[in-house]
């Protein structure tokens, strides 16, 4: 378990912290994502250069999501720890099962429509969100 | 495993939200401890017996 960073700290206010800083990583990578996919259309035409700049710059920004997600982590305690873990297990096995039959449904015409990437990270969040409410539901 | 933390909390005049500050853990980790459905690692089961000055055997019993 991990030991407060600032004394005087306690786990609600370090939690609360790493949250916002969260929520900051995540908002400004829907933002480069938002601009990394529109510039082109809506901005900068066909300059390579600034697409690829604005690629670049998403995926940093996605990395520095990535590890303020792991300090998030880190921060919690055992319990809260694994309650996350269950939460992500159960999330990353039903997104492969649900990824692969989306995508065979697709590839044999069984559905009309493409099996966009779009779709798969929208069913990641719900399952996500709702194993992590089921799972804390399970041990009140 | 079977554990005495509620009764010891309650014998403190302390709420969960005391007891998961002065333990440095979150409050849905006491109340999942003191429901008994949560068997807390052997670390913070010292820091729980500590806190209340009893042995980890006064505080935590096989079932």
């Amino acid at each position: 378990m991990n030991k407060p960073n600032t004394p005087g700290q306690t786990w609600k206010t370090r939690t609360h912290q790493k949250t916002i800083h969260l929520a900051y990583w995540t908002a400004g990578w829907l933002l480069t994502t938002a601009l990394a996919t529109f510039g082109p259309i809506a901005l900068w035409g066909d300059t390579q250069w600034l697409t690829l700049l604005a690629v670049l710059v998403n995926a940093l920004i996605g990395l520095g999501m990535i590890l303020t997600n792991v300090q998030f982590l880190k921060l919690q305690d055992e319990f809260m720890q694994k309650v996350q873990l269950q939460a992500m297990g159960i999330t990353l096995g039903l997104s492969l099962v649900a990824g692969i039959t989306f995508s065979l449904l697709d590839t044999t015409n069984l559905i009309r429509q493409d099996a966009e990437i779009s779709v798969l990270i929208l069913f990641m969040g719900l399952t996500y969100l709702t194993t992590l409410w089921i799972t804390l539901r399970r041990y009140r | 495993m079977k554990n005495r933390v509620k009764d010891l909390r309650t014998e403190q005049n302390w709420t969960q939200s005391d007891l998961a500050e002065k333990l440095d853990v979150s409050r849905q980790t006491v109340h999942a401890i003191e429901r008994q459905k949560y068997d807390p690692s052997l670390p913070l089961a010292f820091r729980i017996a500590r806190l209340f000055g009893k042995t980890i055997e006064e505080v935590f019993q096989e079932d």
